[in-house]
């Protein structure tokens, strides 16, 4: 069986050592917050936080407190507040130790495309160039395959980047992969999918 | 020297002319000038080019610009909330220049700080870097891009004093303290104006040096995502 969203999260959980301070993306990244357990992991929000707590009860929403998401959120004790530029400064400046980001497609060389398809309505990078240019580690957690059941992990990237070799490691329903020199490393396989399978749905070269 | 104004629309007198580049505070609808918006509405100003992460929604924020025609050219890094700026932009009424959101914080704080270009890596081998020098420091390829000088920056803020030193609440101090740098003129709406001497010195945000002119007015500060959870039971 294939790794759900939840079990993806959780895996990807596993990346986050104790003190890092952390990005998480739109969608399954941020379920990884459900699963940190006891590590002392700080969030960052790109519009000026660090310290993200969880959705306000009901009826406890403040306006002026939202993640980058523009959803309602909460502060905690460590929350400190700061500007956009202050903020893209430590992600520019290497001080975010990982961004935990979805994507459309990667590529064995760390290309990661993840914001927009030609033709298709365009909404806008947002903060994601900034993050993956900057931040020390670039996670991707995404489903292996499209709705077609074409690899996402490819040779090359088909869709206009968001960076260029920027990615280090890729999590998916099937498994865990890593950039390396010549092409992809399996790291471990999703319970129950044997390296053939996995093997089988990825473009991209696998060196062993 | 007089700061304080009673209305938005008299903050704004003499500050308008068509044509003209604002750059506005905010992300999404937290923290946006919503009072300085609806007065460049009732004014009537065209042809606008306007900085601004996001171009609110269809009917609040930046969004009310858009439907009486007024913005020419965003420079955004996010737009997807709009079905009229979509409808706009792919008709062609409108220009869009996206500039990824760190690197425009950047150039509208460096705009303000007299910095005319700086280099940054973000955007190297993607879209963002067509037509753009590339320098290589210490084995690293970097992008030159461009300060943002505004004829107007609208900021919103929770508090000021008389003296225009301005203090924000939460994260609706995001985009407001770059896009007020970048100004050669600042207004600043806020929810309360407090005399002098009762903002501590050492918690002001923003000094006043960078704002010329203060309203006070009442805000919708309307949520884009309601999100909650449930109290676990007792």
């Amino acid at each position: 069986m294939p790794w759900d969203r939840n079990q993806m999260a959780a895996r990807a959980a596993q990346e986050l050592e104790d003190g890092m301070y952390v990005n998480l993306g739109i969608g399954i990244p941020t379920l990884v917050a459900n699963y940190v357990g006891d590590k002392d992991i700080t969030l960052q929000s790109e519009n000026g936080m660090l310290g993200m707590g969880p959705f306000p009860y009901e009826g406890e929403e403040d306006p002026d407190l939202i993640n980058a998401g523009k959803q309602t959120i909460t502060e905690l004790n460590r929350t400190a507040y700061f500007d956009s530029a202050t903020s893209f400064g430590m992600i520019r400046g290497g001080k975010i130790a990982a961004a935990i980001l979805g994507a459309m497609e990667v590529a064995e060389n760390g290309d990661l495309a993840n914001w927009m398809i030609p033709g298709k309505l365009v909404k806008g990078m947002g903060g994601a160039m900034d993050l993956v240019a900057g931040v020390g580690r670039v996670i991707v957690v995404m489903d292996h395959t499209n709705k077609a059941g074409e690899s996402k992990v490819l040779r090359e990237c088909t869709l206009p980047l968001t960076g260029k070799g920027v990615v280090d490691r890729i999590i998916t329903n099937l498994g865990v992969l890593d950039v390396v020199p010549g092409g992809l490393r399996i790291v471990e396989c999703a319970d129950g999918v044997t390296q053939d399978e996995l093997r089988a749905a990825t473009e991209a070269t696998i060196v062993s | 020297m007089k700061k304080v104004y009673a209305t938005a629309a008299e903050a704004l007198e003499g500050l308008l002319h068509d044509g003209m580049f604002i750059a506005a505070g905010g992300f999404g609808l937290c923290g946006i000038p919503e009072l300085l918006i609806a007065a460049i509405r009732d004014a009537g100003t065209k042809d606008l080019t306007v900085a601004s992460n996001n171009c609110g929604v269809d009917d609040f924020g930046l969004g009310i610009l858009l439907q009486t025609r007024q913005i020419r050219k965003m420079i955004s890094s996010y737009v997807g909330e709009n079905a009229e700026f979509m409808r706009q932009y792919l008709s062609g009424e409108l220009e869009l220049e996206f500039n990824p959101q760190g690197t425009l914080a950047e150039r509208m704080r460096a705009g303000g700080c007299g910095i005319p270009g700086f280099y940054t890596k973000t955007g190297v081998g993607t879209v963002i870097a067509e037509g753009k020098e590339v320098k290589t420091f210490d084995g690293q390829d970097y992008i030159l891009e461009r300060g943002i000088v505004a004829d107007l920056s609208i900021v919103k803020a929770w508090k000021a004093d008389d003296t225009g030193n301005l203090v924000f609440r939460k994260t609706a101090r995001n985009f407001n303290p770059p896009a007020a740098m970048c100004g050669k003129v600042c207004v600043a709406e806020v929810e309360e104006i407090v005399p002098r001497g009762s903002l501590d010195p050492d918690l002001i945000h923003l000094p006043g040096i960078y704002v010329h002119r203060i309203v006070q007015g009442t805000h919708e500060k309307r949520i884009e995502q309601r999100t909650t959870r449930k109290k676990e039971a007792a």
